[in-house]
């Protein structure tokens, strides 16, 4: 139990997924202008992350591995992210059409969100059960979608900000993304 | 739209890092050194290369509904062979850039390329714009990590060129990244502007 713990206080705050391991910043920047898209978004990713985590380990335990294999991993991840994409993009745009347009293009950027081939090519990295594994995914889809938020939070209050005219955009959000990375660096020491 | 024009528009003008703001996982994560950030530079010009071409030689024969699965199968197979070469021919740098290696192929840039590019073009402007996006894409890194390694460490390219307990160690920090790339994003909006 105590494991499982360690895993994911590391994930969620210490190596934030975003925030130190830099995986996932295209959506970070790109979705994170409005609080209602960035939930939708980590709710996306959320999902995807967790079902991919676990399709992966067992494409890499029972394909991968017995077959000697392992050369593969990449083309073998990423088409079944691809293919889970497309599957939630279908399943979403029948049952929640308003959340399919407010992602937008996003929502097909999973596929290239290096957050979830990352996470996927980690678990295997790190040895994990299955169970672990899964947990991991979680993990750090929660922490990316808790910097999703916190961003989201920020930025919308710095809309009535006054930005000096060319850090205005892009610019600023990632000297936000400075600030707030420092500040879970104070997460450090937490295990 | 001249040959020598698809060559230099990736350096400065669409810049993909700079400019486009493309690729910016690698390019935060591994520009902790200039080594680190050169050859990223180098491996993932190769996999742009090797992808334009093969798209854009059969861009013809690949159906238009499937075509964005076929992209990613072929930059998967070259980040696959580059993987392997870097595994075997420089550990060291494979040990640095770790995950990342097997990341480029969800690099947006290659993939970007391949759609915006290599679909519509002969073989010869893909590999000039490939080797352009590429040389741009390095020069993003190596000026990027030049920055954080010098205030961060306090050497360039291993040497020292900073007195000792000057550096800053979070620069090479994961913070260092976020604000170096915002700095200079902000810096280059404002010399564009003056030159426009």
């Amino acid at each position: 139990m105590q494991e499982y713990f360690i895993i994911i206080i590391s994930a969620v705050l210490i190596n934030n997924i975003v925030l130190s391991q830099f995986l996932g910043i295209c959506p970070f920047l790109g979705v994170s202008k409005k609080l209602s898209a960035s939930l939708g978004m980590g709710a996306a990713v959320t999902f995807v992350l967790v079902l991919a985590g676990a399709i992966t380990w067992a494409v890499q335990t029972y394909i991968l591995n017995p077959f000697n294999i392992g050369y593969l991993q990449t083309v073998a991840f990423i088409l079944v992210i691809a293919a889970l994409v497309q599957f939630v993009e279908i399943v979403m745009k029948k049952y929640s059409p308003g959340l399919y347009k407010a992602l937008g293009i996003y929502l097909p950027l999973i596929t290239t969100n290096c957050a979830v081939l990352g996470v996927a090519i980690l678990n295997i990295q790190k040895e994990f059960t299955l169970g672990k594994a899964v947990v991991y995914s979680l993990s750090n889809a929660i922490g990316f979608t808790l910097a999703l938020v916190l961003m989201s939070g920020i930025r919308e209050r710095l809309e009535d900000a006054d930005i000096p005219e060319s850090m205005q955009g892009i610019p600023i959000a990632l000297v936000i993304a400075a600030l707030m990375s420092m500040s879970f660096l104070g997460f450090t020491g937490l295990i | 739209m001249s040959l020598t024009n698809e060559f230099t528009k990736g350096i400065i003008r669409e810049n993909p890092l700079f400019r486009l703001v493309l690729g910016t996982c690698p390019s935060l994560a591994i520009t902790t050194s200039v080594d680190n950030g050169l050859g990223m530079g180098v491996a993932f010009t190769g996999v742009l290369l090797a992808s334009n071409i093969v798209i854009s030689a059969m861009r013809k024969i690949i159906p238009d509904s499937v075509r964005i699965p076929v992209y990613v199968v072929i930059i998967a197979a070259f980040v696959t062979m580059t993987d392997l070469l870097m595994h075997a021919f420089t550990p060291a740098l494979y040990k640095a850039l770790g995950i990342f290696i097997p990341l480029i192929v969800v690099n947006c840039i290659i993939l970007g390329r391949a759609e915006a590019f290599a679909n519509r073009n002969s073989i010869v402007p893909s590999i000039l714009d490939a080797l352009g996006m590429g040389v741009g894409f390095t020069l993003a890194l190596v000026i990027l990590s030049t920055v954080r390694e010098v205030l961060g460490a306090g050497t360039f390219y291993g040497i020292p060129v900073l007195p000792e307990n000057v550096p800053a160690i979070m620069m090479i920090l994961p913070p260092g990244g976020f604000i170096t790339l915002g700095c200079l994003l902000g810096l280059l909006n404002k010399l564009q502007k003056k030159t426009a």
